[in-house]
């Protein structure tokens, strides 16, 4: 009886989880390996920071990342970059609206990315938690429970899904983009490779680019991964011991009941 | 507590009278502590602690949460992102409690189908069920309203849809669904009742716990074989119980740590495994979802409640017969409510005279196919609404009350009953035997 309904219970848990249908079905995701990837998986720091030189140069033109702290760019768990290298990119990089001067002036670490809303395009700060990479078998979700949420597979796989077919509806165009939804995609391509030059001579062919700039929408969207990871992992393993020393108190206190002498 | 004969306690000390002829709490927490409990629970007994500890969890969570939260229609998205990013533990506190949701309701869902199984249900123990019946409609209503304040996507498209269905109700529905948002359409004075209420609820919740543990320590527990304890003389009940403590205390525990390590498991490494990756995009009242889904728990009663269209000819008759008045969307809000009436009515549906479906060879099958019934209609709440969904929803929901309104009152009647033992000692000693048929007088390995 408690094995079954155990059992239907996870079975449950795993069948019907809701992001199993997440907004982009139907587009092919790619399962590319992120280093972040699994129980111990950890950000790749080096990757984080060409993910955000990207960012700065090409995806910062349309796109705001309103919730991300500047000065979590020196989290240990993230880019890591030192504070003062910290504090020259945002002087450099970015202008805020200062309520108290009434006037812009140039970014310190307090502040956050600017918000973009100029051409509509939406911020980034969350979005590879706001689409799943994967959705089946039937429906159920399950392949989460091996792949993960493939948040970062999506955007990778969307910055790589350009077929180069275009189409103009009302007035816009949209792009072929065999990873997304519909297929049809009115972000024109942003990144063709080569599109910026890494200080370590790093790859910057197209899918590697792809890569690291998922993998810093990943760390902007989940900053304190690695924490998380921690703790489960000491919960985990501390309640495996507990679990352990209950079990045979319990054995110990109930065997002078179940096996009374006569 | 009124009850099975036992040991109440007595007041050594000169301070411990004092206070007892004044305040009798230690005598109260003692006799709730040490309650006799039948011998022979299983497994399926452990899900009480685990719902107790749930309901702690989300209100210990829950309160250090709303010290960061501000319920605005512009602020709540953000406030829920400085917690995930500046507060200290914050995105632990907020999976915690956004996982601990779930794990509550994997635990009801174990808790009322043990129930359903072993007939915990019947005299002397309608009370009991009553009043769960009802902390799992607050336990709806809170989770429900909880899903809402963090002002995504699907929180603002899932209020919509279910205020919607009490506009579904003929006539007062429009001006009750007004009157519960606040407003024309879910709004900041929405999420700020919504807020109010998430608070409210979980005390009401924990003080009908306290009336749901009264009622059963007032008739005793159920357990396996359904037969009562012995309340001839105290020693007679000596020997199918033994005291909640220590014994069923650190059962329980065990039982707890275990499933902990898997729930801490969940919430570090798949968080947001159970959630809804829309639900990462802030509320835009201009957009709606693709897809439409609630929160997994509610998955079964929203297949129920889809699965009755206007062509379904049982919605027809209806329609007729009120002159339109009965349209399907009410039928399906109606269905919806009902099923859970139904599983609130099983005491006087169950007509069986046997208590324990482990005695009832027929019944076994047909709580088997709800169980299966159940998980279906989970899955099907989840799938969109066109064919073949369509039909299975209705032949899932149609088995669901057919089980509760046909197959419990009529197999009473037809089924044969295997012998029940006795008693409850009668049944613990055929498991376990004494020491000298088990060869148990070897000595414990911890010794």
């Amino acid at each position: 009886m408690f094995k079954k309904l155990a059992l239907s219970a996870v079975a449950a848990l795993g069948l019907f989880s809701g992001s199993a249908f997440a907004a982009g079905e139907g587009g092919h995701v790619e399962d590319f390996d992120f280093s972040f990837e699994g129980p111990f998986g950890a950000y790749d720091q080096a990757q984080l920071q060409r993910g955000l030189q990207i960012f700065t140069e090409v995806c910062s033109a349309c796109h705001g990342l309103k919730f991300v702290p500047l000065r979590t760019l020196s989290d240990e768990g993230g880019p890591g970059i030192p504070e003062d290298q910290v504090r020259a990119y945002a002087a450099q990089n970015f202008e805020v609206f200062d309520a108290e001067l009434d006037d812009t002036r140039p970014a310190t670490p307090t502040d956050h990315f600017p918000a973009n809303t100029g051409v509509g395009a939406p911020d980034l700060s969350l979005m590879a938690k706001a689409r799943a990479g994967f959705h089946g078998p039937y429906g159920t979700g399950l392949s989460q429970l091996f792949n993960g949420m493939g948040g970062a597979e999506y955007i990778a796989s969307v910055l790589t899904g350009y077929t180069g077919e275009t189409k103009v509806e009302a007035g816009t165009t949209f792009y072929e983009n065999h990873a997304f939804s519909t297929g049809w995609i009115a972000m024109a391509p942003p990144l063709s490779g080569e599109d910026v030059e890494f200080a370590d001579g790093h790859s910057n062919e197209l899918h590697h680019e792809a890569q690291d700039i998922a993998a810093f929408l990943m760390w902007t969207a989940e900053p304190k991964m690695m924490a998380r990871k921690h703790a489960g992992f000491v919960g985990v393993l501390f309640l495996t011991l507990l679990s352990v020393l209950l079990y045979l108190t319990n054995k110990r206190i109930w065997r002078p009941i179940k096996y009374k002498p006569e | 507590m009124a009850g099975i004969p036992h040991d109440h306690y007595e007041p050594k000390t000169g301070v411990e009278t004092w206070v007892h002829k004044r305040l009798p709490i230690v005598g109260l927490l003692y006799d709730t502590i040490m309650i006799p409990t039948p011998k022979n629970l299983n497994w399926m007994w452990i899900w009480g602690i685990v719902l107790t500890f749930c309901l702690a969890l989300q209100i210990i969570t829950g309160i250090v949460l709303v010290m960061h939260y501000t319920p605005h229609v512009d602020m709540a998205f953000a406030s829920v992102e400085h917690i995930m990013r500046d507060v200290n533990g914050g995105f632990m506190l907020r999976y915690l409690h956004a996982n601990g949701a779930s794990l509550f309701f994997v635990a009801v869902y174990a808790h009322i189908f043990r129930g359903l199984y072993y007939g915990s249900y019947k005299a002397p123990r309608e009370i009991t069920w009553i009043i769960g019946m009802l902390i799992y409609l607050a336990m709806m209503g809170t989770a429900f309203m909880g899903y809402v304040l963090p002002w995504g996507q699907m929180s603002f498209w899932g209020a919509t849809v279910i205020t919607g269905l009490f506009g579904a109700i003929p006539f007062i529905g429009e001006p009750i669904q007004t009157w519960l948002l606040g407003g024309p359409a879910v709004d900041n004075a929405t999420l700020n009742r919504f807020f109010s209420l998430h608070y409210l609820l979980p005390f009401v919740i924990a003080a009908l716990v306290a009336v749901h543990i009264w009622a059963f320590h007032t008739t005793g527990n159920n357990n396996p074989t359904g037969v009562e304890v012995r309340r001839t003389s105290k020693a007679d009940a000596e020997k199918d119980t033994v005291p909640f403590w220590p014994y069923y205390v650190i059962k329980d525990l065990f039982a707890l740590a275990v499933i902990l390590a898997v729930f801490f498991a969940i919430v570090g490494f798949m968080p947001n495994y159970l959630g809804h990756p829309d639900n990462y995009v802030e509320a835009n009242p201009l957009a709606t979802p693709a897809h439409i889904v609630p929160e997994w728990y509610f998955l079964p009663f929203y297949a129920i409640l889809r699965a009755f269209t206007s062509e379904v000819w049982v919605v027809q008759i209806a329609s007729f017969l009120t002159g339109g008045i009965v349209d399907a969307k009410f039928f399906g809000v109606l269905a919806m409510f009902g099923a859970i009436i139904a599983m609130a009515l099983a005491p006087w549906l169950d007509t069986s005279s046997v208590r324990s479906g482990k005695y009832r060879p027929q019944f076994k099958w047909w709580f088997w196919l709800l169980v299966i019934d159940f998980i279906a209609l989970m899955w099907l709440g989840a799938m969109p609404a066109e064919e073949p969904y369509a039909s299975f929803s209705l032949i899932g929901a149609a088995y669901w009350f057919g089980y509760f309104f046909v197959i419990l009152p009529l197999l009473g009647v037809i089924e044969k009953p295997l012998p029940v033992p006795a008693t409850i000692e009668e049944d613990f000693d055929a498991h376990y035997g004494t020491s000298s048929d088990k060869g148990a007088t070897a000595s414990h390995p911890a010794e």
